[in-house]
């Protein structure tokens, strides 16, 4: 089996995020929840060439379909990124992304001195804005390197 | 959540501004005339950081309108020591009285305990975020002083924390008024100020030092340059001598330049300005009680 073929190697059912900006495959499975412990068949490709972006990532998980939760913030940090969900070994249906207007609960906000960050029964809210998000309690605009603030559980 | 809470001077229009300094020129003229108007409104009054004077105004005020307060006491001696929640703190305080408010040390708890009450909620200052009712005393100063539309100000020392400064420069955007920034380098507006003051369309002008714009000034808004915010003592020397004024600074000033400041100072004013036409420090302190009877009158009333 050729190294092509290994890539792009067909799942019976599941979801292939493909076209994620070079670099963020490991994001993206932190988005996901996925820690390796779950049971997922996941596959995980790496600066794979691609005409449109020069390099990319791609992740496969079988068995799995996506939330809008999930789908939201994939969208902030994989923005370029196409969602096919498979069926049956075909792609049953193809998403591109759509930043949201807010993400709520995905996020935790930097400012050691928000109230989301102390113990208070309160989800964090954020505004999702041109060029990153801002949160609804405190302002505090974040805009670079948004997967360091996604709270996995 | 109750569009009657106050949390931030960005829910303020214009109009909204306007009916309440209007309202707090009528408690002003005779404060002592309206001591029926709320006769058994009970104000509660959630301090989880010490603010004496906050406080002590929001207690005259509802005082002067004939009503009471209730008082959580000290942090130490509530049981917000044994741990309990911001969120359920408020919620048992909120069946106690008509409306609520909270000075609080996070940023966001007044938006936070908007969410969770329904009683009218002002928020008197959330950490280094908010503190709409001091924005609406300084904007009635102001309006007493030199007026709201064609205005020049200068806003100088710690623009970076200084909450009474980002609720300032917001509320004026709904003005004629050119607002000129004044810090030392590493204390400038945040980037999450500049972005709404951008998104207002105002224009924000920054400088370092304040020589540059003090003769086109008609009001000169002074905060203090917090010691505590330096890391080194040395850097913190050498930029607070440079943003204090005296009546040497004053020179080149306009003579009805109008002189203001949040209070406490330290050694940003000295004490020879206090005499001066310019000083307007004290009265704008005063302005705290007629502004907060204005605001007290218009939740209470709106809650009948
Ligand atoms: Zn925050």
């Amino acid at each position: 089996m050729s190294d092509h073929q290994l890539r792009v190697s067909k799942i019976p059912r599941g979801t292939v995020i493909d076209h994620i900006r070079a670099g963020q495959a490991l994001n993206v499975l932190a988005i996901l929840g996925i820690d390796g412990e779950s049971g997922e068949t996941v596959s995980v490709g790496m600066n794979i060439p691609s005409d449109r972006m020069g390099h990319k990532d791609i992740v496969k998980v079988e068995d799995r379909e996506l939330s809008q939760d999930e789908v939201d913030v994939l969208s902030l940090i994989a923005p370029e990124a196409t969602i096919n969900i498979i069926r049956e070994y075909e792609v049953a249906e193809k998403q591109y992304l759509e930043r949201p207007e807010r993400v709520v609960g995905v996020l935790s906000c930097p400012n050691h001195n928000c109230i989301t960050n102390a113990d208070e029964p309160v989800e964090t809210k954020f505004d999702v804005l041109d060029d990153g998000v801002r949160c609804e309690y405190c302002d505090t605009i974040v805009r670079e390197d948004l997967a360091a603030h996604i709270a996995v559980e | 959540m109750r569009d009657d809470h106050l949390i931030t001077a960005k829910q303020l229009s214009r109009e909204d501004v306007e009916s309440v300094l209007d309202r707090a020129a009528e408690f002003d003229a005779d404060p002592a005339a309206f001591g029926d108007r709320h006769e058994d409104a009970i104000l509660g009054l959630c301090f989880f950081e010490p603010s004496t004077r906050t406080k002590m105004s929001f207690e005259t005020a509802i005082k002067r309108l004939g009503g009471d307060t209730v008082d959580m006491g000290t942090v130490e001696s509530s049981s917000v020591k044994k741990g309990e929640s911001l969120a359920d703190t408020a919620r048992v305080i909120e069946g106690y009285a008509d409306a609520l408010v909270l000075r609080h040390p996070s940023q966001g708890a007044a938006k936070m305990v908007g969410e969770f009450v329904d009683v009218p909620l002002l928020n008197a200052g959330d950490g280094a975020g908010h503190h709409p009712t001091q924005t609406l005393l300084d904007l009635y100063t102001i309006r007493e002083n030199a007026g709201l539309d064609d205005l020049t100000i200068g806003i100088m020392g710690d623009l970076k924390y200084g909450r009474t400064v980002h609720s300032l420069a917001h509320a004026l955007t709904n003005f004629d008024a050119d607002q000129h920034f004044v810090s030392p380098e590493s204390l400038k507006l945040p980037r999450s100020v500049r972005y709404d003051l951008h998104e207002e369309g105002a224009m924000v002008r920054e400088h370092t030092e304040l020589e540059e714009i003090l003769p086109s000034l008609d009001v000169l808004y002074v905060t203090r340059i917090q010691r505590e915010r330096f890391p080194d003592e040395n850097e913190y020397q050498e930029v607070a001598g440079e943003y204090g004024i005296d009546l040497e600074t004053l020179g080149p000033a306009k003579d009805d330049l109008t002189v203001m400041h949040p209070l406490p100072r330290v050694d940003e004013i000295a004490p020879e300005v206090d005499d001066t036409d310019y000083a307007t420090y004290f009265e704008q302190a005063h302005n705290g009680v007629p502004v907060r009877m204005a605001l007290l009158d218009q939740l209470l009333e709106g809650d009948r």
